[in-house]
């Protein structure tokens, strides 16, 4: 075949894009590709995917689509984490002269990957899964406004995560750090695809990011049960509210700004170049403008976990509500006017930089007040050390820390010591491991009764707190220390011997994590066998306070056969209190959405568009763009869109539930 | 404290589980969600007219604003969206009249006039890029083109749901899916001739005055 023929249908593919000649890369290729096709085997063996499609990749069921999300976090999760042990442990061994094991080409696409896997795919769609499953049954309802964007948004994030996973195999990633900085990533400077495979898996996993933020404000504005007010909702809700504020706001900068980016990498446009009347700065501050809203789209979903955590167990109303609602609008409008400490030293002067260091330190004062509030809540409260409780409270003395260390930073002088130090990486590590993924732990272990029927088994679950907990401080008390002493991030090989020591205890730490990361999935192992010791008969194995609690563990596919009415902020706790009897007859049909194949197609498509556009295939590229509207526009054909659970089967269901109720004697 | 208690604790009967009651119609949450979506649309075009705001006067030594607007085809392009708009309204009244006929006809005017302000800017491209005027000749250009260029995309698939729509509405009727539909579309239409306005003072405008 001619050269010109082969660029035409390959576009810049080729042998070489492989990698064979990278010994850690061929690895973990087979192993992967050994596990894929032992997964794919047994679930062929087993019959499972006539099940998975029709029960689970085309369900409309927030609660399924929340269960999926979060288990491609943790999927992911296991990818990111790889990645920090490979950083750990180049930076234990690179001294004096000893170039470690990951050549400097490999190490910068290492922590690119590192930062973006956890940002995007981990703690993105740990959040979004639990509001998805969370969001509707605390506010009675029984699904959300769209389900069906619902299950489309899930795909395109699952696409995203599946662009990013092929770089490691096909071609490689971006070298240029998380937010991929102009003009370092602008074509002059990476030529090769690794930031294409970044911009297409953020492009693609942000459309699905957006369309969450809108589905969820618009069930939570639209959707709640009689008598839910806004003050009535409860603060889990409150918070995912705020997060999708800033969702809606904020995702929508990130997607112009990479779209600027890629005209300049595809077009040839001069916006972020040094020549040309363009200005690198200008990405720097479009992104950041961006990237600080998206920090607290993490990190406000862990606040509400914390907040319904902390209030159950400690028996206690939640201490402060009406301020607890006003601290995260206040942090949700502040966000957006901090984004320049992320680089104060870039020159703006003295005036500017006081402005945002102020802001800054301001958003201190909402955060404290919530801390002030938890704890509050647990004063004179009958406090059970569940594990929900036990990541909550080692929340609390964790991000302390984080959020002092954040406003050091925040001054200005002192940031241009701290700027791009590993100061500042064992900050924010402190606040979004400390504060998000210990979070999202405590939700996991809080809701997985509610999700499955049965509780997690609290030995394995007690090791992996305390893997983590030492773990963390283990690997990040060093990095604070090296940061201190001056050592910038990102670096491959030190000069200097008298500070290995300290990259030693910070990987002997990433192994105690990583013993944490083992029993955690040996707590989920355990407690799925021993499922029938572990089950919950009464949905309320916690004596929760909101509606989720109302209703049954797993809850059925309509989530409540009749709506609760709502006459208190703890519309559960007030309706024991109130010994109100749930009803056991008078079941209607229930109007239910129906299941579809079209957001995993769409999303496919989407991923083909993407790898297209990513290797200079530009017929494969149009073609899935023609595709991608057929099926798009075929969809709004179907207008066929909803049925009826019928009466019986609703009758049946509920039957189950009293006979469960009776037998546990409530 | 009021907000926290609606019904207080001990008061007779209250109510827990509404018994009878009324299924959320389909589509219920669908205009305010729709809103959402554009306000956050209307976030990108905010971040272009940024760029621009920025980027108006990096000439890079090229062409500037001055020497490449042509004001009179601009005013013939504004016109035509501007037209595109008021029959779309008329298409909305005569779907709040539920006339088929008169609705088919006039999303067609509006589909025309659509086309029509797309042309135009197409031939003012393509005069631009002759010129040596492209979007890679300086930043003033790239943010232009793709100020410009992004609201002709919106425009374009505007043009591709009227299209779909049209054939929706002449197979189904005017039932309540396809009125929810005629909504936002309208929604959608209008609110590209808002940003126009905006492109139109602030790139064409101002940037004949700077």
């Amino acid at each position: 075949m001619s050269d010109d023929l082969t660029k035409t249908i390959f576009g810049r593919l080729s042998i070489e894009s492989f990698p064979i000649h990278e010994p850690i890369l061929v690895g973990t290729f087979a192993m992967v590709a050994l596990g894929g096709v032992a997964l794919l085997g047994a679930l062929t063996y087993f019959r499972l995917w006539g099940y998975l499609w029709k029960e689970w990749f085309t369900s409309v069921d927030h609660k399924k689509i929340g269960i999926m999300y979060i288990v491609l976090a943790l999927v992911m999760l296991l990818r990111g984490f790889a990645d920090a042990l490979m950083m750990r442990a180049q930076q234990a061994i690179a001294f004096g002269g000893n170039e470690g094991f990951l050549p400097a080409h490999h190490y910068d696409q290492v922590f690119t990957a590192h930062g973006v896997i956890m940002i995007f795919f981990v703690a993105m769609p740990f959040v979004t899964g639990l509001m998805n499953f969370v969001v509707p049954l605390q506010i009675g309802a029984r699904d959300v406004s769209f389900p069906f964007l619902n299950n489309f948004s899930f795909w395109m994030t699952v696409s995203g995560a599946v662009i990013v996973m092929m770089s490691l195999f096909v071609g490689e990633f971006a070298r240029t750090g998380w937010l991929a900085m102009a003009p370092l990533s602008g074509i002059d400077y990476s030529p090769d695809v690794g930031v294409d495979y970044y911009v297409w898996a953020l492009q693609i996993a942000g459309v699905g990011t957006l369309l969450s933020g809108v589905n969820l404000l618009a069930t939570i504005i639209k959707m709640r049960a009689p008598g839910m007010g806004l003050m009535q909702m409860p603060i889990f809700t409150w918070s995912a509210l705020v997060t999708n504020v800033l969702i809606v706001a904020a995702f929508p900068v990130l997607t112009a700004v990479l779209a600027m980016l890629s005209l300049d990498r595809y077009v040839g446009t001069n916006f972020f170049t040094n020549t040309g009347g363009g200005n690198p700065m200008m990405y720097t501050n479009m992104i950041w403008i961006w990237g600080h809203p998206e920090v607290y789209i993490l990190i406000l979903p862990a606040f509400g976990v914390f907040s319904e955590v902390v209030s159950t167990f400690s028996g206690k109303r939640l201490f402060g509500y009406t301020s607890m609602v006003y601290a995260l609008i206040v942090i949700c409008i502040l966000s957006y006017l901090v984004w320049l400490h992320h680089f104060f030293t870039m020159g703006s002067g003295a005036s500017v930089n006081s402005f945002f260091g102020i802001t800054t330190m301001i958003i201190s004062i909402p955060t404290g007040a919530k801390i002030f509030n938890w704890m509050f809540t647990m004063y004179r409260g009958r406090i059970r050390f569940e594990l929900p409780m036990m990541w909550a409270v080692a929340f609390m003395l964790t991000f302390v820390v984080g959020g002092m260390t954040g406003v050091m930073l925040a001054v200005p002088p002192a940031d241009f010591q701290f700027h791009n130090s590993l100061f500042l990486v064992a900050h924010f590590h402190n606040v979004i491991i400390g504060g998000v993924l210990f979070g999202m732990f405590a939700g996991v272990n809080y809701w997985w009764p509610k999700a499955f029927g049965f509780k997690l088994d609290k030995f394995w679950g007690t090791v992996s707190f305390w893997c983590w907990v030492v773990g963390f401080w283990v690997a990040f008390t060093p990095l604070y220390v090296l940061g201190l002493m001056g050592v910038t991030r990102r670096l491959r090989a030190f000069d200097d011997p008298s500070l290995q020591i300290w990259f030693v205890i910070a990987a002997v730490g990433a192994l105690i994590i990583a013993a944490g990361i083992g029993a955690m999935l040996m707590q989920f192992y355990v407690s799925i066998r021993d499922r029938e010791k572990l089950r919950d008969t009464t949905g309320d194995p916690w004596n929760g306070r909101t509606l989720e609690w109302a209703t049954s563990s797993p809850p059925p596919a309509y989530n409540f056969a009749f709506s609760p009415v709502i006459h208190d902020l703890d519309a559960w706790h007030d309706m024991k209190q109130r010994k109100a009897e749930r009803p056991t007859e008078g079941f209607r049909a229930i109007h239910m959405p129906k299941n579809t194949g079209a957001g995993i197609i769409l999303a496919g498509l989407s991923t083909v568009v993407g790898v297209a556009m990513i290797w200079y295939i530009w017929w494969l590229a149009a073609l899935g763009f023609v595709a991608l509207l057929a099926v798009a526009i075929g969809h709004t054909f179907n207008y066929d869109r909803d049925f009826h659970i019928p009466a019986e089967d609703v009758v049946k269901n509920e039957d189950v539930r009293t006979r469960a109720l009776q037998s546990a004697g409530i | 404290m009021s907000t926290l208690t609606q019904t207080p604790p001990g008061a007779e009967n209250p109510v827990f589980y509404d018994l009878d009651e009324h299924e959320h119609p389909p589509g219920h949450s669908t205009m305010l969600g729709f809103w959402l979506y554009l306000m956050s649309d209307c976030l990108i075009f905010a971040m272009l007219f940024a760029a621009y705001g920025v980027y108006g006067g990096s000439y890079a030594g090229g062409p500037t604003a001055r020497e490449l607007f042509e004001l009179p085809l601009v005013a013939v392009n504004t016109t035509m969206l501007l037209l595109s708009s008021i029959t779309y309204g008329f298409a909305m009244i005569s779907a709040d009249e539920r006339k088929q006929g008169a609705v088919l006809g006039w999303l067609a005017v509006t589909a025309l006039f659509g086309a029509a302000f797309l042309a135009i800017e197409l031939y003012e491209f393509s005069n631009l890029i002759h010129e040596g005027a492209g979007p890679q000749r300086s930043a003033f250009l790239s943010s232009f083109f793709t100020l410009v260029g992004t609201h002709g995309l919106h425009v374009t698939f505007g043009l591709v749901w009227l299209g779909t729509l049209m054939v929706q509405v002449s197979r189904r009727g005017l039932v309540d899916a396809n009125l929810r539909r005629l909504q936002c579309l309208s929604l959608f239409w209008h609110f590209l001739d808002v940003i126009w306005i905006g492109v139109f003072t602030f790139v064409y405008l101002l940037g004949v005055l700077r």
